[in-house]
């Protein structure tokens, strides 16, 4: 039986809300160390039946304003109707962190979020039961209702402020997974009808009483400062109010965003370039080619390595590169921010609050609780708006216009020269096969940008490999590295499943069977790899021209496996689809999952063929859309998703789609053409 | 600086902005209109998209003296008809992620359905190859206009 204890530190009740009704706050235990009570979920049952979840983590497209009261709503026994969603401001003490991010927000709340809808519903039943002086067992709870013997019946609503008086049951029970009726089934977002009416509040869309507008220039070079400047043509400009310099920029302020920028095109700034003056992506090639000569920091290894290469009868190397690549959310960075005498008050599209939140105190010299940070929806997330530093221009700007709200607005050219990259890097593999053609040796040297986490995640192999090893030399090179959706394993995942494919053919076998033949150690891994191949018919022979690539990855709690199938005509590839399998533990809303899987798709397939930053004198060439290209709407491909159906541990959606796209379109390509892609992006001819 | 009047969403609105300030903008910040988005501000992706005479027009490139005496309708004029079919299918295929393009696609394809009631996939490709989604909401949108298409969303036209 699915019971689950609750103790004194996993749940607060507020018995006094204003206008009646019940209301609990819940601790994700996994989240904090803090051996202070910090629920992180509220949950708030009202007398006019509406059921308002306070959900600390943000919704930038990836559905958890749905998924997680979805999980709330199935263990209350809740009408879907009546569930409303609340976005918490950034509150430390409140909610612990609020760092929406690692596709964890499902699988990192699922068990409290279950266990708050079981409370509240045992609460309600109870309070039924005394009510009309029943037993507990008469009643039962469905839609919002609970029903007694005799017909007798009463909402969630009318009971709620009754339950509010009793005492939070030591346990309760949680439902069997095979009773859900609402998990499980395709939930239509509740923020859609917003977004396709024009009404969704993204970041940029804050509007205030007498606000201004600002656009900061800074030194295009990384870590360039402010020589000198000449800001009278820029104080001309109509709408133009003030133009000054703040930490690593001069900030224009004007009473709207296009002055603003106006502004900044005609300012005269000199600067001081920095240490990174002349640095470029050749030069970075080169730094990271010569450190790959040497051994660098064990990340991970088993046996020895390199003995075992040494002797093996067949060997195979390889070399593979891949850029920096950009963010590109559609929405440019931005923040409004609001300075008074003693408070502030933040809107930011931010996948992290507090960080803003702790900065912005910092700077202004307010302690924690007189700055506010309200969470905006925000137009694409992929790990960009992790880090605080749009919002601390904001906050920047505000406070030198102490007194008057200002939105600080990024402009796309903004956006694509001062993100946090995902990491550029070169890699050396080397591996060596015993007689019966399996790896018994594989060696992969890596060298990036710092950090490491952010170089070597997803690098070791899922394989049965008795010797292997993966270092790294980690550089600095003046780029910003940040998280990029499904961060290491978006690029590591490439060049082991690429990887793997070359030893496959090397040792004659079929890259589906010389997988399955190693992956002992991981089951679920294995049954993913053979749904996709099952459903993608692998095996069965296609015309000349076409060809088939597979590829299998465990990231973020989930199992994804992918089929690409490409055709080639006149040198130039064509995508036919993408088969995909995934299993990510119990499929909340497999609408949402499909959704998320298209999207990882073509985020992953846009940095397979297009995206590429590069640097030259310290910049980054690219600017906007057109010189940084994503993929377009008529070249996504067919993609068919498959849930596998699991009783795995619920795992991450929004990234691990992502993964295996890349390779299993090059060993597609590899199939069809014979031409082995080993560095990214790569085009389709 | 001078007075523009623009006729949106079936209202007439006095501006005070330089000729050549965007469309988007007066939208934007000088009317309070937040619905049609800023991306670019180069015509490169279609955020900003708004129907000029019914036409899907890129209003980051488009100065308001032009729009001016222009029927513009921006995606909250063509929100208010609560029975859009085209509406209506975006929500039932739950088209939007992080929502932020999803103005400039609607309307996007409402001037496609406007020129082609029933178009095909090329039609759909051409008319919806440059307005761009991080998100990767393409297989929906598609689903969604042919939705549309076959409860005669491109009859009689949108606005």
């Amino acid at each position: 039986m699915n019971t689950v204890t609750i103790s004194r530190r996993d749940f607060i009740k507020i018995a006094t809300v204003a206008g009646g009704g019940l209301m609990l706050g819940f601790r994700i235990p996994s989240e904090s160390n803090s051996a202070d009570f910090s629920p992180n979920v509220w949950l708030r049952i009202a007398p006019d039946d509406t059921v308002t979840i306070t959900v600390a983590r943000s919704e930038m497209g990836q559905g958890v304003w749905t998924s997680l009261p979805m999980i709330v709503a199935e263990e209350l026994d809740a009408d879907w109707n009546h569930v409303r969603i609340e976005q918490a401001d950034a509150h430390p003490v409140k909610f612990g962190s609020q760092s929406t991010g690692g596709s964890f927000s499902v699988r990192g709340s699922w068990q409290t979020l279950r266990m708050a809808g079981a409370t509240a519903r045992d609460m309600l039943v109870t309070a039924a039961a005394k009510k009309w002086n029943v037993a507990k067992v008469n009643c039962t709870a469905a839609q919002s209702f609970v029903r007694g013997p005799g017909g007798r019946k009463l909402s969630y609503g009318e009971l709620a402020s009754d339950a509010a008086e009793l005492p939070v049951p030591h346990s309760v029970r949680l439902k069997e997974e095979k009773a859900f009726t609402l998990i499980g089934t395709r939930v239509r977002k509740l923020d859609t009808p917003s977004k396709v009416r024009g009404t969704a509040i993204f970041g940029l869309d804050v509007r205030l009483p007498g606000m201004m507008f600002a656009s900061i220039q800074k030194c295009p070079v990384f870590g360039g400062t402010v020589a000198s400047f000449d800001a009278s043509a820029a104080k001309k400009v109509p709408g133009v109010v003030d133009v000054f310099q703040v930490e690593d920029g001069l900030a224009v302020v004007a009473t709207n965003t296009w002055a603003a920028f106006q502004g900044r095109e005609a300012l005269q700034v000199t600067w001081n370039e920095g240490k990174w003056a002349n640095q470029s992506s050749a030069a970075i090639r080169k730094t990271f080619e010569s450190a790959l000569a040497n051994r660098g920091t064990v990340d991970n290894y088993a046996g020895n390595a390199e003995t075992a290469l040494a002797s093996s009868s067949v060997t195979v190397e390889a070399v593979y590169e891949a850029p920096f690549v950009a963010h590109q959310t559609m929405e440019p960075m931005n923040c409004t921010a609001w300075v008074r005498r003693d408070s502030c008050e933040i809107w930011a599209p931010t996948q992290s609050p507090q960080p803003i939140q702790n900065q912005a105190a910092q700077i202004l010299g307010l302690p924690l609780d007189r700055v506010t940070v309200h969470v905006t929806l925000m137009g694409g997330g992929f790990g960009r708006r992790l880090n605080p530093d749009f919002g601390i221009d904001a906050v920047r700007v505000a406070k030198a216009m102490k007194g008057t709200p200002v939105q600080v607005v990024w402009t796309r050219e903004d956006d694509t020269q001062h993100d946090w990259y995902r990491p550029m890097t070169l890699n050396i593999l080397k591996a060596g096969l015993g007689k019966d053609g399996r790896p018994v040796a594989w060696m992969h040297r890596i060298a990036g940008p710092s950090s490491r986490g952010l170089v070597t995640g997803g690098s070791t192999p899922p394989y049965d490999i008795p010797n292997f090893v993966v270092e790294s030399h980690i550089l600095e090179t003046g780029v910003p590295i940040g998280a990029w959706r499904s961060v290491g394993p978006s690029q590591n995942a490439w060049i082991v499943e690429s990887f793997i494919d070359e030893l496959a053919l090397k040792a004659g076998k079929d890259p589906l069977e010389y997988r399955r033949s190693l992956l002992s150690k991981s089951p679920r891994l294995k049954r993913t790899l053979e749904v996709a191949a099952e459903k993608a018919a692998w095996g069965t022979p296609l015309p000349k021209g076409k060809g088939r690539g597979i590829a299998c990855v465990d990231s973020f709690g989930s199992t994804c496996a992918q089929v690409a199938e490409v055709s080639v005509a006149n040198g130039k590839v064509k995508i036919d689809r993408i088969v995909v399998a995934v299993d990510c533990g119990t499929a909340v809303n497999p609408d949402t999952i499909e959704a998320q899987i298209e999207g990882a798709i073509a985020y992953g397939l846009s940095a397979a063929l297009k995206d590429e930053i590069t640097i030259d004198k310290g910049r980054v060439q690219q600017e906007s859309y057109d010189d940084y290209r994503m993929l377009q709407f008529d070249e996504m491909p067919r993609v068919e998703v498959h849930i596998i159906p699991s009783t795995e541990p619920v795992g991450g959606i929004g990234e691990p789609g992502l993964p295996p796209v890349a390779p299993a379109l090059c060993n597609a390509i590899f199939m069809a053409t014979g031409r082995r892609i080993r560095k990214l992006p790569f085009g389709l001819g | 600086m001078a007075t523009f009047t623009l006729i949106i969403n079936g209202k007439k609105h006095a501006v005070d902005a330089p000729p050549e300030m965007p469309l988007l903008w007066v939208l934007r910040d000088l009317l309070g209109m937040t619905g049609t988005k800023f991306s670019c501000g180069r015509g490169l992706c279609g955020s900003c998209t708004v129907l000029l005479n019914g036409e899907a027009t890129r209003s980051c490139v488009t100065a308001v003296d032009y729009a001016a005496e222009k029927t513009i309708t921006t995606i909250e004029g063509f929100a208010e008809d609560t029975n859009n079919p085209l509406l209506e299918a975006w929500v039932a295929e739950d088209v939007p992620q992080c929502g932020y393009c999803q103005p400039g696609q609607i309307l996007t394809a409402a001037s496609l359905l406007r020129m082609k009631s029933h178009p095909t996939d090329t039609d759909i490709d051409a008319a919806m190859a440059m307005t761009l989604c991080r998100c990767g909401t393409y297989p929906r949108i598609r689903k969604a206009i042919k939705r549309a298409a076959s409860r005669g969303a491109g009859k009689g036209g949108e606005e």
